[in-house]
């Protein structure tokens, strides 16, 4: 057991006295939480809007007012025939326009119906989802207050040309999946580059020769990994409840707990990365290509996996971030307890078993 | 009983025969020495040794244990310093020690007797990241960190290539006295001169053990006459001394080309022959043949060998 620490030792050593495994360490996360939150931002402030009236009545100008008044819109321009929506569009400036069909007061009070239709510029897709959304949320609220003056429905019906994904309505959507990429890259990257580093400077040679058992060698390595990832994750969770305001509304343990569960698995896809080659480089290269690229994307992070082609979504099923992601999104967000999430998990823990026992029995106790 | 005893030992890498039928015994307390050139098989050899590598055929017992099945008993007995040096280049010389003491489950200062002679050469640096020590000294804590927990074998391979002459003067008077208090030691060099440091010494050669033997019987060995020719075109003399009818052998050696020639050498045939090709100015002494002379005939009639 002496050995073994002594050798745990050792490794924060490395880690400490490397300037560059630091700054990947403990400044990566901070930036791209900050990254994510500030600048990559999916808040909407005075986004320019035209208006095709159509009808032009109280009805249509006071939502038009209430559209304007909201703060996320700037009514650039008021249009007076469709044939000018296209030229608006392309010059580039307006990404919203807003038609109202005609006789929409009348419509409205007669049929108990009327329409609007919100037209996007889609050329940026994920900001046209939002405006569409936001729009349809204060004409939505406009209609509710209709109807609690009247006893009579109305329905104003809003036609919007994007499909209104339910998930995307947070905006700390970024949270759990920033969590997944940085434990998936400090956990996984960083071992196996370092195990891979004593390959490559001759010293696992001597490591062998010891008699450190395969499975101390492994473990020594790693552990101060999980020590490092832990602290990060931690560290994600203080800086969302602070800096981003987005309470934890779950159990905090159960989230630590599912941290801890996804660090060990991340840690054992690195020593398996680090047992199929003897090259920093390599191993870099395999932990960014095979870790880094499906957790950003075939998990659900950016893209929602309900709309991809039924091969990619079969593959998200088979990432664990996807999984984790979800466990994130349930306790974060939903405030749901491991009753919901014990399959998740179940899953994560078979992952993290498999993992282990295959790289356990590929780490080599000699040299070829 | 023997250190270490090999008994036709074959090791395959795909394609190339790294070691071709390789038997030895070292004896134990033995300062035992493997002489060859770059890719002779020395470092296949020592890996197997160790435990790191598995041989293809053939028998190996070290220290009595089969590193083949017996390789976590060995491995504690076992000190063992690889050709590259692989210290941890971040951590201090202290921190380095430190670290390859506890590994092995002991510390610095229970066998600070055996590494002291070593060690005190490098212990003024001792707060010193091991990246920034001379080759010299970077070799010496490789040494005192193979045997730190007190092995009965040491295994180094080239510990002496890319040191200076002076350190390595110094490491293989270290290496004696480590014999000396009774640990065998077996090294692996490709400088000749340091042949004649060893107790016994075995040559290598593509593979194949030429001669396993002490240095004096390696010498004595030599069988013919061997001369030492000097002129002022050296690079034309031993052109012309390999075209000789009666020439053996001939090697460049610093200033003077060694050479040796089939039966009684004939003077004046040879300097008449010479004369015919414009060399005029030879100058002939007969020389006592050294370890490097033993290997190129060695290594010249086994290539015949392989070739009929």
């Amino acid at each position: 057991m002496k050995k073994f620490w002594g050798f745990v030792v050792k490794e924060f050593y490395h880690i400490f006295r490397d300037k560059r495994t630091m700054l990947v360490l403990f400044g990566m996360p901070l930036i791209m939480m900050l990254l994510f939150g500030f600048v990559i931002t999916n808040e909407i402030k005075d986004a320019k809007i035209a208006v095709l009236d159509l009808s032009y009545d109280p009805t249509t100008r006071n939502i038009t007012n209430k559209i304007a008044s909201s703060g996320y819109f700037q009514i650039q321009e008021v249009l007076t025939s469709d044939k000018d929506i296209e030229s608006i569009f392309k010059k580039g400036f307006v990404k919203e326009v807003i038609v109202f069909e005609g006789k929409f007061e009348e419509k409205l009070y007669k049929t108990g119906k009327a329409n609007i239709q919100l037209i996007t510029d889609a050329s940026d897709a994920n900001q046209a989802k939002l405006i569409a959304e936001y729009t349809s949320g204060i004409i939505r609220a406009y209609n509710n207050e209709l109807n609690s003056a009247y006893t009579m429905p109305y329905k104003i019906e809003t036609e919007s040309r994007m499909f209104y994904n339910p998930e995307t309505k947070g905006v700390y959507m970024f949270v759990p999946g920033i969590m997944a990429m940085i434990l998936m890259l400090v956990s996984a990257l960083m071992t196996s580059i370092s195990i891979v580093r004593e390959k490559e400077m001759g010293t696992m040679e001597v490591l062998l020769v010891s008699p450190l058992r395969p499975i101390q060698i492994i473990l020594g390595k790693v552990m101060p990994y999980v020590f490092l990832s832990f602290i990060n994750a931690v560290f994600i969770i203080i800086l969302s409840l602070t800096v981003f305001n987005l309470p934890v509304q779950g159990s905090i343990l159960l989230l630590l707990a599912e941290c801890l569960l996804f660090i060990v698995l991340a840690l054992s896809l690195g020593i398996l990365i680090s047992a199929s080659t003897d090259n920093q480089q390599v191993a870099m290269l395999l932990s960014m290509v095979a870790l880094m690229l499906p957790t950003m994307l075939l998990s659900g992070f950016i893209y929602p996996v309900e709309n991809m082609p039924v091969i990619l979504q079969v593959l998200c099923q088979m990432m664990p971030p996807k999984w984790f992601i979800e466990i994130v999104k349930g306790i974060m967000l939903k405030g749901v307890g491991l009753d919901m999430l014990w399959f998740e998990t179940l899953i994560l823990l078979g992952m993290t078993i498999l993992l282990l026992s295959i790289s356990a029995r590929k780490f080599k106790k000699r040299l070829e | 009983m023997d250190a270490i005893v090999a008994e036709k030992i074959t090791k395959q890498f795909k394609e190339t025969v790294a070691l071709k039928e390789v038997s030895f015994q070292v004896r134990a307390h033995e300062l035992f020495g493997f002489i060859g050139p770059d890719g002779a098989g020395k470092t296949t050899l020592f890996r197997l040794i160790a435990s790191l590598m598995l041989p293809n055929s053939g028998s190996l017992k070290v220290l009595g244990l089969d590193p083949v099945t017996e390789f976590k008993a060995l491995r504690k007995k076992l000190g063992y310093m690889p050709g590259r040096f692989s210290l941890y280049q971040d951590l201090t010389v202290e921190e380095n020690l430190d670290f390859y003491a506890t590994i092995f489950g002991t510390t610095i200062e229970e066998n600070y007797d055996l590494i002291k002679d070593i060690y005190s050469h490098i212990e003024p640096f001792k707060t010193r990241p091991a990246g920034k020590l001379s080759g010299g000294m970077k070799q010496k804590l490789a040494l005192s960190c193979a045997l730190i927990h007190k092995p009965e074998l040491l295994i180094l391979d080239e510990p002496t290539t890319g040191v200076d002459a002076v350190s390595r003067k110094e490491f293989w008077q270290m290496l004696k006295n480590l014999q000396k208090q009774g640990i065998t030691v077996v090294v692996s060099t490709p400088y000749m001169d340091e042949a004649a440091l060893c107790d016994r010494v075995a040559l290598i050669q593509k593979g194949s053990l030429l001669s396993v033997d002490t240095p004096e019987n390696i010498i004595n060995s030599f069988k013919t006459e061997l001369y030492g020719l000097r002129s002022v075109d050296m690079y034309n003399l031993l052109i012309q001394l390999k075209a000789y009818a009666f020439c053996e052998n001939a090697h460049l050696f610093g200033q003077y080309i060694h050479a040796s020639f089939k039966g009684e050498l004939n003077r004046n045939d040879l300097l008449n022959y010479l004369k015919t090709k414009g060399i005029e100015d030879v100058e002939i002494t007969g020389i006592k043949p050294g370890i490097e002379d033993c290997f190129m005939q060695l290594m010249v009639s086994n290539e015949t060998l392989e070739t009929v």
